[in-house]
């Protein structure tokens, strides 16, 4: 179980990217952070496994604090998390294998990761998840030969190779075309509830995340302005969310939300007057 | 009419100068400088003719090369093969120490000390040219080729490190997050999140400084740091020129061999 609270990043340069988020995600949910451009999703989800090191606030999974580990003890953890990323990050001219074993790379040597001898075991698996994620036969294909969704489909493999407590996702289709996104988000839900391990993603497709998700949160500039099943993401929520409209009177279960997040939906930007009008 | 005319505006290029003013004076002062160096070396006209007797009866001297004594063959023989086992060696030990202090001297990768502990390495290297660190090496080692490998290492660590470093800082660090995300170790990820992104440039490196390495090493035997250069100086000294023409074919002829290995291998690994 992920608890994040009061999550905080101030960035050098002043830009305060999260303004004290909370989240827990549990079981094997799937919950969707959606959200404009800059709303601090990403800075979320990195702050969760540290490779953005959060101002302040705290995460924890499974009880254990993640923010003050260094060392030894942060990689413990990370090997604990998965990661999959936007532009995939695959060691582009290592081979399949390789970049589906280094998620093994926290439990073997550094001599042994250098000649590439990993325990039998992890071969064995790396093998079946690859037959998972639909690319068995490729083991020894370069990454960089793979097309845009098989090479997220190695990302996903190399993640779950890990055996994560959780898996993190940062915009896992903004890269592929709809017909690879929804492969991708398939193979997501899938694993999740295979594995029983819960997902967070960050999307920007909105209809994706009503599709796919058990849960979703909505970012606006640092802040948490919505929280729901996707059936409560209505017009109002939306327009909370991506034009920072304010919530009328009484309005379903948007409000309630709204309200703990303070004020934010009092901010109206020229764009969301220009849409409405 | 009249009016739209005087409105027309006019455009020249903008100086890279502060301004025109700046512009001229730095163009006085190189041409008052070019002025001074030309009188203060007085070249004078006969002492360019004498110069020029003096070339000619050079290379009169130098034709035809002399490829018939035996001996002096294997004289030249036995200094080329010296001087291309000095670069491969050199370029090997060069290269493994080289490869870490790059790594040092990466500024995306390496804590600010490292980083300036490994640019310290590299700028030391670089300061010197290699006919000074073989004199030195000859000193301290006595003459003979583990002097000249000396000294070729020396410098083939701030070639390459400088040039690996700069390669390193360019990498998508992208892939090294996804390592250091799978919870690997800083040399772990360093095995895997940036090692494979340089890989054909230390390749490339490698061979780029072999084919510099045997130009240098025919050279620095001129000081005694082994290899081809002594027994160049040697012929000259004697007034040899024909042999001094000879072993001057041999080494274009090395270093061309060398030219060629090099771009074949560097068009492969592209």
């Amino acid at each position: 179980m992920l608890s994040v609270t009061d999550l905080q990043k101030t960035y050098p340069s002043g830009d305060e990217a999260l303004k004290g988020v909370s989240l827990e995600v549990t079981g094997s949910e799937t919950v969707a952070m959606i959200g404009p451009s800059g709303a601090g999703k990403s800075t979320f989800i990195r702050c969760v496994n540290r490779l953005t090191e959060p101002s302040g606030g705290s995460v924890e999974l499974d009880g254990l604090e993640l923010t003050g580990l260094s060392g030894k003890k942060l990689r413990n953890a990370r090997r604990d998390i998965g990661m999959i990323f936007q532009e995939y990050n695959l060691i582009e001219r290592l081979t399949v294998m390789e970049n589906v074993l280094s998620g093994r790379l926290g439990y073997v040597s550094t001599w042994n990761a250098f000649r590439r001898n990993f325990d039998g075991d992890d071969i064995e698996r790396a093998y079946e998840v690859l037959e998972r994620v639909g690319l068995d036969g490729h083991e020894n294909n370069r990454a960089d030969e793979l097309s845009g969704g098989q090479r997220q489909r190695v990302g996903i493999a190399r993640a779950i190779l890990q055996r994560p407590k959780i898996l993190l996702v940062d915009e896992p289709t903004s890269s592929l075309d709809p017909e690879s996104s929804r492969a991708v988000m398939d193979l997501l839900t899938e694993i999740a509830a295979e594995d029983d391990i819960p997902v967070l993603i960050n999307i920007h497709e909105v209809d994706l995340a009503e599709e796919y998700a058990d849960r979703i949160v909505g970012l606006r500039l640092g802040e948490k302005v919505f929280e729901g099943t996707p059936a409560d993401l209505d017009e109002t929520a939306r327009g909370q969310i991506y034009r920072g409209e304010e919530i009328p009177e009484g309005a379903g279960p948007t409000g309630k939300v709204a309200a703990e997040a303070g004020d934010v939906g009092g901010v109206s930007s020229d764009e969301g007057e220009i849409r409405r009008s | 009419m009249a009016t739209k005319q005087t409105d027309r505006r006019s455009w020249t290029r903008p100086t890279a100068f502060y301004n025109h003013y700046v512009k001229w004076a730095v163009y006085v002062i190189i041409a008052v400088f070019l002025l001074w160096s030309a009188w203060n070396m007085r070249i004078s006209m006969a002492r360019v003719m004498d110069g020029w007797d003096a070339a000619v009866g050079l290379v009169n001297g130098m034709f035809p090369p002399e490829y018939t004594t035996e001996f002096k063959n294997e004289l030249l023989i036995e200094g080329l093969i010296e001087s291309l086992a000095m670069s491969v060696i050199a370029t090997i030990v060069g290269v493994i120490i080289s490869i870490p202090v790059a790594f040092m001297a990466a500024e995306n990768i390496a804590p600010k000390p490292v980083y300036w502990v490994g640019r310290g390495i590299i700028t030391v290297s670089r300061s010197f040219h290699e006919l000074i660190i073989a004199i030195i090496a000859v000193k301290a080692v006595g003459i003979g080729a583990l002097a000249g490998v000396i000294a070729l290492s020396y410098k083939t660590v701030g070639f390459f490190a400088k040039l690996l470093a700069e390669e390193i800082e360019d990498i998508d660090s992208g892939q090294m997050e996804a390592t250091e995300a799978t919870g690997a170790n800083r040399t772990q990820t360093m095995l895997f999140g940036v090692l494979p992104q340089v890989m054909p440039r230390i390749v490339g490196l490698t061979i780029y400084r072999w084919d510099i390495n045997i130009r240098h090493s025919t050279i620095v035997g001129i000081v005694g740091a082994g290899g081809i250069g002594a027994t160049l100086l040697n012929s000259f000294d004697q007034y040899d020129y024909d042999f001094f023409l000879l072993i001057i074919i041999a080494i274009i002829a090395i270093v061309m061999v060398g030219e060629l290995i090099s771009t074949y291998i560097r068009g492969r690994i592209q």
